[in-house]
């Protein structure tokens, strides 16, 4: 009789659903093998609802329920990728996978095979940013004993985002069970965060002692809360002695944060600085130490980030080490390109500066067409999983794992490079060459090998950052022309022909351009850089490390 | 049977031209001017603009041309280059004379060629969403006003279903368009009770690729503990490393939303969509609407264009539009002369691509319906929301004072300006 109610229930709609969401707690109790399969299968057919309200009172009911396959069901359905689909002939919910004449299905129920058919005989079930939210915390209650700890970590800063106060006992049961202190310390503030509305003052106060100890943004709030005041200078929250605990934590709260903010601030601008490195390392050997004006630098990046792109085209299963491939092989490409440059072009102009400008931006201009040609949209670059996401130490900072890895990326670029020019035979034929050109080639070494090695290496580099920038930026016909201008900024800076100026030069634009953004804006902190560095140049107009020697003045 | 009347009716059609009329026609065709950018920074975009008005007018040929005329496109490259944009203009209007233009995407292109198509007295077919304030004699604008998208996008994300909004985040690439739709959408939030402090406005430049100071301050302003969402009228180039910046951060969509105004299937083919799922945006069209014209149009695109990848978009459903409420005025009016087929133009009606009706309003704006999608990992469109029936475009908005009083009708013979004032009972006197 129940179970026709039930039936009837679910048939009829939302306000029914309230009806037998209240049952179904009270069957909680009641274990997987003596609920009748058919109530699950309909529990699970509510996912299908028609409205988006509909079906997050399906999730909830589902999720009550203690059937293990509720939470392979609930993340398929999350998943943004795969999501829940139904077949359109009879609404079997089933999960799909894309095969080559259609979509093969598998019943979510009972897992069985249920053939292959065609791309529209099933369609997804959607779901918008509000059911995403109700699964999310669903699974993360489900989750919240798993045995992985990133699982657990997850679990615990999703369910701080909505702490729910039939919980409670859940979540001081995990905390005690918990021996990683970073989960442990979410799931006290988890719990602080429902026993703050308590109606006990000592278990307040208690509360207020543990948010204050955490920089988590729900904590923090919660204790700005606490201790704000009205015009008239009196705590709005009622109780006094709680109010007074916050207002005395907060200080050092927001000391912690202000401490914070500047550290990663910090990290912004070293961040930049090394995209501003790889960028510039390159041109610092052909600008730098061959004097030439390389306005294509910008499109030998761009070739390295095509370069990238062609590599994950090439090799679509391996995604993860594209990348390695990619590096050596954007080097090689762009390396191979500007050799072809400075033979055909670059090599009739020396000591005509001008000349070379020109007509290295038209060379650069026919790059650009030429990508545009073949497709003038940007390209996909997919970023590998090891290299997306962040490492947050806690919830008031977090280190993009990208910015990271290129960040230490241009240091090994660059110390890479200091080697084979210091340690190496064909460094050492390289400074001898832009030193004093006719002693060098009367001494037998081959300027014309070595300016066209030179000019291929400052290019294999610019590949390389290419290669680096994919990961952070568009790859289209324009990616070049975005970073050549910064090139030369920090070029000149650094100071022209100085590998280590080129790297305090770099450091230094990118943390100067980033403690000026969040208090002048991104537009005017540009500006001002600008500004900086044209009275820089007025003052030290060879940059912050000046080549001297008397071949300086040639 | 029906293919085959149809093939007859082509073949006959076809003889007839090219056996009777075949000088006659060749010399006098219809000319229809493309006035899109095709390289600089502008192309990736306006590249497919150009192709569609192509499709449209093969297809038109197909169909026997327009009173009885064939169709001649004059394509021109006016290279993202906004000056350009006006000597191009002159050029086809004085050289080729042509008798329609469809072109422009920026609104700085469209504000270069306003002053010469007005005194060359041409026609253009503008087919991109914009900031509004603007209604030329001369100009039908076929994308959205501010009314017909960022409004009710704003209205979405303030419903329960949208996540009931309370705290914004303006962002925008420094320009004319972000500028003004803030300006629009800031007073439409204080109308509506958002308290200033919870209104947060920044601007970045064209092509900003480091976003992570901004992405930091936003989640900042979002984790005050009130529901955050970001309206982004970023353009183009710098949405890829905004967004992967999002994602890096952890910032999923439903934490805090994004919805965009910009960022199309077009753009999003070049994104690795799956860490923005569930971000959103706002538009009259998307390729994922469900309807037989709209398949019908993505089949004869995937086949003009010989690439069965190749995604549509909102622009390119306007310019469909366009071209077809014109076609259908010119055969109105019986002739391209330009002022006869603007009175021809107001009260048309089209079909458009999702199931709806294209009015032509006497303001020069279109109805359209808007659609609120959310991004899927394939790089299309998941509608979540949409008006119910079509919004009439609003050449100037009802939420800032100066422009509420403005209104524009070229119909009405009392009025017959683009810039009446309802107080004072004058047109302004300027001419776009």
């Amino acid at each position: 009789m129940k179970a026709l109610i039930r039936i009837t229930a679910l048939g009829i709609g939302l306000l029914f659903t309230l009806v037998s969401f209240a049952q179904s707690t009270e069957q909680t109790e009641e274990t997987a093998e003596n609920q009748p399969p058919n109530k699950f299968a309909e529990r699970v057919q509510a996912l299908n609802g028609r409205s988006f309200n509909a079906k997050i009172k399906a999730i909830e009911t589902l999720s009550e329920s203690k059937d293990p396959r509720v939470l392979p069901i609930l993340k398929a359905m999350l998943d943004k990728d795969q999501g829940l689909y139904y077949r359109k002939s009879d609404d079997t919910i089933v999960t799909v996978e894309e095969v080559e004449d259609g979509l093969q299905l598998t019943d979510v129920l009972t897992g069985e095979d249920l053939g292959v058919v065609g791309k529209r005989d099933a369609r997804k079930i959607g779901i918008n940013n509000k059911v995403r939210n109700v699964l999310k915390s669903a699974i993360a209650v489900l989750e919240l004993g798993a045995d992985e700890k990133h699982i657990r970590l997850q679990s615990a800063q999703n369910l701080l985002k909505s702490p729910d106060k039939n919980l409670l006992s859940l979540l001081e049961e995990r905390a005690e069970l918990e021996d990683v202190a970073s989960i442990k310390h979410l799931l006290e503030v988890a719990i602080a965060l429902i026993k703050i509305d308590s109606d006990d003052q000592k278990v307040r106060l208690q509360a207020v002692e543990v948010l204050s100890s955490s920089v988590e943004p729900e904590a923090v709030n919660v204790v700005r809360k606490l201790a704000e005041v009205d015009e008239a200078g009196t705590y709005i929250e009622a109780d006094l002695k709680v109010a007074e605990l916050a207002d005395a934590k907060l200080k050092s709260v927001e000391t912690k944060l202000a401490m914070y903010r500047a550290t990663e601030n910090i990290f912004f601008g070293l961040s930049l600085g090394s995209v501003f490195l790889l960028a510039a390392i390159g041109l610092a050997i052909t600008f730098g130490v061959m004097g030439v004006i390389n306005m294509a630098h910008g499109e030998m990046i761009m070739i390295g980030a095509y370069t990238t792109f062609f590599v994950q085209q090439a090799m679509p299963n391996l995604i993860e080490a594209s990348l390695f491939v990619a590096i050596p092989l954007a080097f090689l490409v762009s390396g191979a390109v500007g050799v072809l440059i400075e033979r055909t072009i670059i090599r009739h102009l020396y000591g005509r500066p001008l000349d070379t400008l020109l007509a290295t931006f038209g060379v650069g201009l026919i790059l650009q067409q030429a990508a545009r040609t073949y497709n003038s949209n940007n390209v996909p670059v997919i970023t590998p999983s090891w290299m997306s996401s962040a490492w947050a130490p806690n919830g008031a900072i977090s280190f993009n794992y990208n910015r990271i890895y290129i960040l230490f990326f241009a240091l090994v670029v660059l110390f890479s490079l200091a080697l084979l020019l210091k340690k190496t035979l064909f460094g050492l034929q390289m400074r001898a060459v832009t030193q004093n050109r006719p002693m060098a080639s009367s001494m037998g070494i081959r300027q014309n090998r070595v300016d066209a090695l030179t000019f291929g290496l400052g290019s294999g580099i610019a590949g390389i950052a290419g290669v680096a920038l994919s990961q952070i930026t568009n790859v289209g016909p324009n990616l070049g022309s975005a970073y050549i201008i910064d090139s030369f900024m920090v070029v000149v800076f650094g100071g022209v022909g100085s590998l280590i100026g080129t790297f305090f030069g770099a450091f230094g634009l990118g943390v100067i351009n980033k403690l000026l953004e969040p208090s002048f804006g991104a537009v005017v902190g540009k500006i001002l850089v600008l500004i900086f560095i044209i009275l820089f140049i007025q003052w030290r107009p060879r940059g912050l490390f000046a080549l001297k020697g008397r071949f300086v003045e040639d | 049977m029906k293919n085959m009347i149809k093939k007859t009716a082509m073949l006959v059609s076809a003889a007839v031209i090219s056996t009777t009329a075949y000088f006659a026609q060749a010399a006098d065709t219809i000319k229809v001017g493309v006035l899109h950018s095709l390289s600089g920074t502008m192309a990736i975009s306006e590249t497919t603009l150009k192709d569609t008005v192509l499709m449209m007018i093969e297809d038109q040929n197909a169909k026997g041309g327009l009173l009885g005329k064939k169709l001649e496109a004059v394509v021109v490259d006016p290279a993202s280059n906004w000056p350009l944009f006006a000597e191009k203009t002159k050029e086809l209007l004085e050289k080729e004379k042509v008798d329609v233009i469809f072109g422009c995407w920026t609104s700085v292109s469209r504000k270069s060629v306003l002053p010469v198509i007005e005194e060359l007295n041409g026609l253009l077919f503008y087919p991109v969403q914009y900031e509004g304030e603007e209604s030329s004699k001369n100009v039908f604008y076929t994308g959205a006003a501010p009314n017909q998208q960022a409004i009710p996008a704003v209205d979405y994300l303030m419903s329960e279903d949208g996540g009931s909004v309370k705290r914004w985040v303006l962002e925008g690439t420094d320009y004319v368009y972000p500028r003004t739709t803030n300006k629009i959408l800031e007073q439409y939030l204080l109308s509506k009770g958002v308290k200033p402090e919870d209104i947060s406005i920044n601007y970045t430049p064209f092509g900003h690729s480091d976003w992570q100071t901004r992405v930091a301050e936003i989640k900042k302003f979002g984790s005050a503990g009130k529901k955050t969402a970001v309206v982004s009228t970023i353009n183009g180039d710098a949405n890829v490393p905004f967004y992967k910046e999002l994602g890096n951060a952890g910032i999923s969509a439903e934490d805090i939303p994004v919805v965009a105004f910009s960022v199309g299937e077009e753009e999003l083919s070049g994104f690795d969509t799956s860490p923005l799922v569930g971000h959103l945006a706002a538009w009259n069209y998307f390729m994922s609407v469900d309807d037989k014209a709209n398949d019908e149009f993505i089949a004869k695109w995937h086949k003009f264009i010989k690439n069965k990848d190749r995604v549509t978009n909102d622009p390119m459903e306007a310019t469909y539009i366009g071209f077809k409420a014109w076609a259908k005025a010119v055969e109105k009016a019986k002739t391209t002369d330009v002022d006869k087929v603007r009175s021809a133009m107001y009260g048309i009606k089209v079909p458009n691509l999702t199931g709806g009706t294209a009015e032509v309003l006497s303001n020069h704006h279109f109805t359209k319906p808007v659609l609120i999608g959310e991004i899927q990992s394939d790089g299309q469109f998941e509608i979540v929301w949409q008006t119910d029936g079509e919004v009439p475009g609003d050449a100037w908005t009802d939420f800032l004072p100066e422009s509420a009083k403005i209104i524009s009708d070229w119909k009405d013979p009392k009025i017959n300006c683009g810039n009446y004032n309802t107080e004072t009972k004058k047109c302004s006197g300027q001419n776009y």
